[in-house]
């Protein structure tokens, strides 16, 4: 058996732990460090619920050791309000729109979500569909998760318009 | 749903994957984007007792152009690679082929050399270095050794890959034929990133009058590997394209096949998937190259 040190940021705080090589990046952010905003469902790549952003890019959380995000900077669910807990534009979005429902896989959503808007201010609704293309929800069909992608991304590009005025 | 133990290690040289690898004794395994080899670790279904990261090895990510090929780093993520401008300019096939890999979370994450290493006779980027005739070069501690597409893949997960091996670079021939070159890549699946039923690739060269110079077909999900047909390849050669000439070969694609039945689909429906895939993919490049001509598109 093989353990290992490593150090991640995880929302912009430096975390250390002592891992063991076949823990999963998404065991080590629930049960060692304790962020269980971020789920999980399959553990083997398929459902799309552990995803997080690695390095600026979403990811899937179970097909990583954390062994092998040493020294990477992780965004979870938990890393997208700011620090007084209000919500996000994203994430007020999908409140208005109902873009959930048991929210299984919301924190996956999210991300996955965020990681669109970031390169992508005003996506179409193919590129919405392809982002979440790996994401499995069993509640809301879908439609009002896309629903809510697009009101995020019209509500932020009013925000820029208000501020450049 | 978890690992069994397993030692890991962190490799810093191509030297030392292979010393790792031959001390492992046949029991180490090269991990890289772990996209297909972390679910077989979880389900069990693969064992060993040591994992060889690959991910930091200085020289095994990157791409790089030659006269005649791109080379890519076999570490290289398959998201680099869609975003590459020389993929694009180059290999617009492997650029095709690549949005149909996984999800964008899997393709940040996924590499080049690991979708090839793992041969799912139904995955893009096996098919596409197949249908240009690319090849693998495997590494070992007795030197880099170049492996030829057609021999590379053996069966459903299974290549000429030794234990003591690993795959250093994938190389992608990029044409020189004078004309206009269209590629085509068409695939079927239950929803759009799952596993293809089946798949089409297609890659040719129409000349100033319209007459195609050189053409290849490869087939992905209808048989143990992906495979090249160059029979109806072959058989576009010196025509026009014509719908004619894309139903002959589509008759030999549907003939040369060898798919099974599983539960997503029979072999008869995936027989009869591969040559609409192909004909479907062949308009495709007809259309691209004959569009970059500006000639007559009158079929397309």
């Amino acid at each position: 058996m093989s353990k290992h040190e490593v150090t991640v940021t995880v929302n912009g705080r430096p975390q250390q732990a002592c891992v063991e090589a076949r823990m999963t990046l998404v065991d080590l952010l629930r049960d060692v460090l304790r962020q269980t905003g971020t789920h999980v469902g399959c553990e083997h790549g398929v459902c799309g619920a552990c995803t997080v952003l690695f390095n600026g890019r979403p990811i899937r959380s179970c097909l990583m050791f954390a062994v092998q995000a040493d020294a990477a900077d992780i965004v979870t669910v938990e890393g997208l309000a700011d620090a007084s807990g209000n919500l996000s534009v994203l994430q007020d979005a999908f409140w208005e729109a109902h873009g959930l429902q048991c929210g299984y896989c919301t924190p996956g959503m999210l991300i996955a979500a965020q990681a669109l808007l970031e390169e992508t201010v005003t996506p179409t609704d193919e590129e919405i569909r392809e982002a979440i293309s790996g994401n499995l929800c069993r509640c809301t069909g879908y439609q009002q998760i896309i629903e809510a992608i697009r009101l995020a991304s019209r509500s932020s590009t009013a925000q820029v318009a208000d501020h450049d005025e | 749903m978890k690992a069994v133990d397993f030692d890991y290690v962190r490799a810093g040289s191509v030297d030392e994957v292979c010393r790792m690898l031959d001390d492992a004794a046949e029991d180490g395994k090269v991990i890289a984007g772990g996209q297909t080899l972390v679910p077989l670790l979880a389900m069990r279904l693969t064992r060993p007792a040591l994992l060889v990261d690959i991910n930091a090895v200085p020289g095994l990510q990157g791409i790089e152009g030659t006269t005649d090929a791109l080379l890519l780093g076999s570490c290289t993520r398959q998201a680099e690679a869609e975003r590459s401008e020389l993929v694009c300019l180059q290999l617009p096939l492997l650029r095709k082929g690549l949005s149909f890999v996984g999800h964008v979370q899997t393709r940040n994450r996924g590499t080049i050399g690991g979708s090839i290493a793992n041969a799912d006779p139904s995955a893009e980027i096996g098919l596409v270095m197949l249908t240009l005739g690319g090849s693998v070069v495997t590494r070992s501690s007795d030197g880099d050794t170049i492996v030829p597409a057609d021999e590379f893949f053996l069966g459903p997960m299974i290549t000429t890959l030794m234990p003591n091996e690993f795959i250093r670079q994938v190389q992608f021939p990029v044409w020189q034929v004078e004309g206009w070159q269209g590629t085509g890549f068409q695939e079927t699946s239950p929803r759009r990133s799952d596993f293809a039923l089946a798949s089409a690739a297609v890659q040719l060269v129409l000349d100033k009058d319209g007459i195609c110079r050189r053409a290849a077909i490869g087939i992905g999900g209808a048989a143990a590997t992906p495979v090249r047909i160059d029979a109806a390849a072959e058989g576009l050669v010196g025509t026009t394209v014509s719908e004619a000439d894309i139903t002959a070969a589509a008759d030999v694609v549907r003939e040369m096949v060898d798919p099974e039945s599983d539960l997503h689909a029979s072999a008869d429906y995936r027989r009869r998937l591969a040559a609409t895939l192909a004909a479907r993919a062949i308009r495709e490049a007809r259309a691209e190259a004959r569009r970059k001509g500006e000639g007559p598109d009158v079929e397309a």
